[in-house]
């Protein structure tokens, strides 16, 4: 294929009009980038320092590529349109309106002015992916940085043009001005016939944020009339011309081989395709009805393997627990010291906490768009790593990643669940074989069971406390669920804390907040547990072993809006949890009702203090720590995916209980804002209070000690 | 298996051409490109697909096509009238009662349904009447904010239209 792209298509950027002909390649080329996008200025934000330099005049130097290691680029064109891009994906965070704020902010822009290119492997520099709440601290500055890079440029520009010193001159509201002589441009009247490429490095200051004028807003969704009409195409609304619909064979059970198939009755189907490769197995038809019903006439005979059950779960993750050979050499060193001080303490406690595996649960279901032209291959999917969906295409069809293109339209909710490409990868597999687009959309059914799990675990604590509250021993030991969040951040000192990989029953992987869940949930139930030991007030006893002042804020804070230590009703239970994870710091306070007799627990009351930075959208982070704490309560009161086999038990939303409505407590957030300390992302810490807040309440309530989530899948039991 | 040719849908007859037992919500989102109306579990249990039939909402994932008839079916493409929105959907922008927005369509539908029902709903009676819709995100509080900062507006428009 030759490097020439095509440009003389009409391209709606971002949403693209389904419409036009197949890839091109779009080589990173400076010339190519004007023809593409016109005229203008175009920012360049390299990751590593390379060689900075600015170049002026229209193609001085043709054909110089643009530096490999880039975060981000925007463009100014002629028009005034801002264009930023970016490879980082929307999936309900609402990234898509707070980096516009970054960008409006440095660049003295109204934010109707931008558009975000976002997850277009072909258009957006290279990113990771968007997980591990790293958009605000990573890709915000970087943004900012181009932005204001940008800004400098036009006055830089317009400084030029009045040949006049630039020190002078100050951009605001979309124009540079003198304001000596009041005199003013216009960004567009700047830009017109120019063709800069800048390229900035990681060294430019940007706007401290107590002078932040745009960004501490709480701007709304910045296109939220196309999801309140139903305008949005997310991925499973996407359509090509000619385009088919796919469906797939599932095996009877997971790891389960294929032996014989008969198809026969399924290709006497008019128009209907079947796929056999491997154990690969589906067909394609021109409606989802009729390759449903084609799917169900084929005959397959599967040879399944004996797998363990959800209730012989802790047992086998214990069992298959392999030797973590990442121990640090001195383990046993610190085993001995902790050993010694557990002999020295007042009381010892060793108690183990189990915590289920969960399904995300996402409401679109995976799905997947893919068409072919020649060996080109283009993808429209929902993922939170186009990116590594593009590598899993490349891989699976042995072509390169230059012929693959991923696209992801803002999807419907990922939660660190969409990190695979399957539905990808089986709509390319479709569309090969039927030389036509194929669409792809998973059931509910798919998506609980063909995707992956939050894991499970298991978590063993052992302590030893001096009558005085003060901890001198911590052992914490995690098979399976995973390392995030293991660390305690009590000052205790000796400590051996080791996380046990095994082997897991189910796929499992990435889900908000990953396994700094169970281990706050561990460590934070223990922690109630202890100061009961000690007779200690469980806020006073937190805070007696915690130095770190931005925990000590946050439990503060939460505790006094919530009036920790107030007279409760009768049946009611107050309880905390709190901690730390991805530079956001975290306190909740919960209040449960709790009818013994009918053995039902409600949350009534949950009050949230967190601290996370510079807020940069105060009611999007609201809004991120009430959708924490409903998620959270699913996981902490009810959720579990039960199994047997190989296959899932309670794939469906009317056997796996989700948080609903009725669930829902009052939520009180208190936010404290640290302009001094550097934004960081608020999606997944604020989720790790709550089940240990939930559980010491319980026991509060009732004296009944659970240490195991979910916390009541069946309500409370008498006894 | 009979067909059905003909559905009346946002105030227009639409030709389609579809089995009378596939659910009325395929036909809307492949037939007609009313992607508006969301697929969440196919087994009426998330209300993402609710869309107003005559009316009522009704969940069209487990809605026969053939079931309708001639029927008014209304989805969220629907709503608007021209350029303005649906006091509903101000409500929803206005309360940030979204985050991934998949559920908010069928959230509004089914709003619509209640309000018209209950012009002056209590927040724990608009709460009970999304029991049947989820969202994952968690922006339930929101919603109900919403819907009820929609119910005074309707009630507005209702007194001074009657003036």
């Amino acid at each position: 294929m030759s490097g020439k792209p095509d440009f003389q298509i009409p391209l709606e950027r971002e949403r693209y009009e389904l419409t036009v002909p197949p890839a091109y390649r779009f080589e990173i080329d400076r010339r190519e980038f004007f023809k593409f996008l016109g005229a203008g200025i175009l920012i360049v934000g390299v990751l590593k320092t390379a060689h900075a330099f600015q170049e002026s005049g229209a193609g001085r130097q043709p054909g110089e590529s643009l530096p490999k290691e880039i975060g981000a680029w925007l463009h100014i064109g002629e028009n005034g349109a801002v264009t930023v891009f970016t490879g980082k994906v929307e999936v309900g965070q609402n990234i898509r309106t707070s980096l516009s704020q970054c960008v409006a902010e440095e660049l003295r822009v109204p934010v109707s002015k931008i558009q975000m290119v976002m997850g277009d492997t072909q258009l957006t520099p290279f990113d990771m992916g968007t997980f591990g709440s790293r958009t605000t601290p990573t890709m915000s500055p970087q943004l900012r940085k181009v932005a204001a890079a940008a800004r400098d440029l036009l006055i830089g520009l317009a400084a030029d043009q009045w040949q006049i010193d630039r020190q002078r001159l100050v951009a605001a509201d979309g124009k540079v001005t003198d304001p000596e002589t009041k005199r003013s441009a216009e960004y567009p009247a700047l830009v017109k016939g120019q063709q800069l490429t800048q390229t900035i490095s990681a060294e430019d200051s940007f706007i401290p944020p107590n002078q932040w004028t745009v960004q501490g807003q709480s701007l709304p969704k910045v296109d939220g009339r196309d999801f309140v009409t139903g305008k949005h195409r997310y991925p499973s609304d996407q359509r090509l011309p000619e385009m088919l619909h796919g469906k797939i064979l599932r095996p009877a059970s997971f790891a389960a081989t294929l032996v014989s198939i008969d198809t026969h009755e399924a290709e006497q189907i008019p128009a209907v395709t079947v796929v056999h490769d491997g154990n690969f197995v589906g067909v394609v038809a021109p409606s989802a009805e009729i390759a449903s019903r084609a799917v169900k006439v084929i005959r397959a005979e599967w040879k399944a393997e004996a797998q363990p059950a959800d209730q012989d779960l802790f047992e086998y993750l214990k069992k298959n627990a392999v030797e973590n050979k990442d121990s640090r050499g001195n383990a046993s060193d610190e085993a001995a010291a902790v050993e010694k001080a557990l002999a020295s303490a007042d009381h010892r406690l060793q108690q183990t906490y189990t915590v289920s595996y969960i399904a995300h649960a996402p409401l679109e279901p995976r799905a997947a768009l893919a068409q072919w032209s020649g060996d080109n291959l283009t993808v429209w999917t929902g993922t939170q790593r186009p990116f590594g969906v593009r590598s899993e295409l490349a891989e699976a069809f042995r072509i390169p990643e230059e012929r693959v293109r991923v696209l992801m339209p803002d999807t419907g909710s990922g939660y660190g669940g969409k990190h695979t490409g399957e539905a990808a990868i089986e709509a390319a597999r479709l569309a090969r074989a039927a030389k036509r687009p194929v669409k792809l959309v998973w059931t509910r059914e798919e998506e609980f069971t063909w995707a992956y799990f939050r894991p499970a675990g298991v978590i063993e604590v052992t302590s030893g406390v001096r009558a005085d509250g003060t901890i001198v021993a911590w052992e914490f030991h995690n098979y399976n669920s995973g390392e995030a969040g293991i660390r305690t951040f009590y000052d205790i000192a000796n400590q051996k804390i080791e996380f046990h990989p095994t082997r897991s029953p189910l796929r499992q992987g990435s889900y908000r907040a990953l396994a700094a869940t169970a281990n706050h949930f561990a460590r934070e139930s223990f922690m109630d547990e202890l100061a009961h030991l000690v007779n200690m007030d469980p806020l006073d006893f937190r805070l007696k072993n915690l130095k770190n002042e931005r925990l000590r804020a946050v439990f503060e804070a939460a505790a006094k809006q919530f009036g920790w230590g107030r007279a409760k009703a009768a049946g009611h239970g107050f309880g905390m949890g709190g901690g730390f994870e991805k530079a956001g710091n975290i306190a909740t306070c919960a209040e449960v009702a709790v009818d013994r007799k009918a053995g039902k627990v409600k949350v009534v009351r949950v009050v949230t203090a967190f601290e996370c930075g510079a807020i940069v959208n105060p009611d999007n982070l609201r809004n991120q720590i009430e959708g924490s704490n409903i998620m959270g309560l699913g996981g902490a009161l009810f959720e579990a995916i039960k199994f047997e086999n190989g296959r899932i038990l309670n794939g469906r939303f009317s056997s796996y209980r989700v948080p609903r409505f009725s669930d829902v407590p009052a939520i009180e957030t208190v936010l404290l804002d640290r302009k001094d300390i550097p934004s960081a992302g608020a999606g997944e810490c604020p989720m790790i209070g709550l089940a240990p807040a939930i559980g010491n309440a319980i026991f509060d309530a009732t004296g009944v000690r659970i240490r195991s989530l979910p916390l009541v899948p069946t309500g409370l039991k008498e006894g | 298996m009979a067909k059905v040719t003909q559905l009346n849908v946002n105030g227009s007859p639409r030709t389609i051409d579809a089995d009378a037992d596939i659910s009325l919500l395929s036909v809307l989102r492949d037939q007609l490109e009313l992607t508006g109306s969301k697929y969440g579990c196919g087994e009426g249990q998330c209300g993402a697909c609710t869309v107003l039939i005559d009316g009522n909402s009704r969940r069209s994932c487990i809605t026969p096509v053939g079931a309708v008839g001639q029927k008014q079916i209304t989805t969220i493409e629907g709503l608007a009238q021209g350029d303005r929105l649906h006091p509903l959907q101000e409500a929803f922008l206005e309360e940030a009662a979204m985050q991934c927005a998949y559920c908010t369509s069928g959230m509004i539908m089914t709003a619509v349904s209640f309000l018209r029902a209950n012009p002056d709903p209590s927040a724990a009676d608009t709460s009970h009447s999304k029991e049947g819709n989820i969202c994952r995100c968690g922006t339930h509080p929101r919603i109900v904010a919403a819907i009820q900062k929609a119910a005074k507006a309707l009630g507005q428009s209702m007194k001074e239209s009657s003036r």
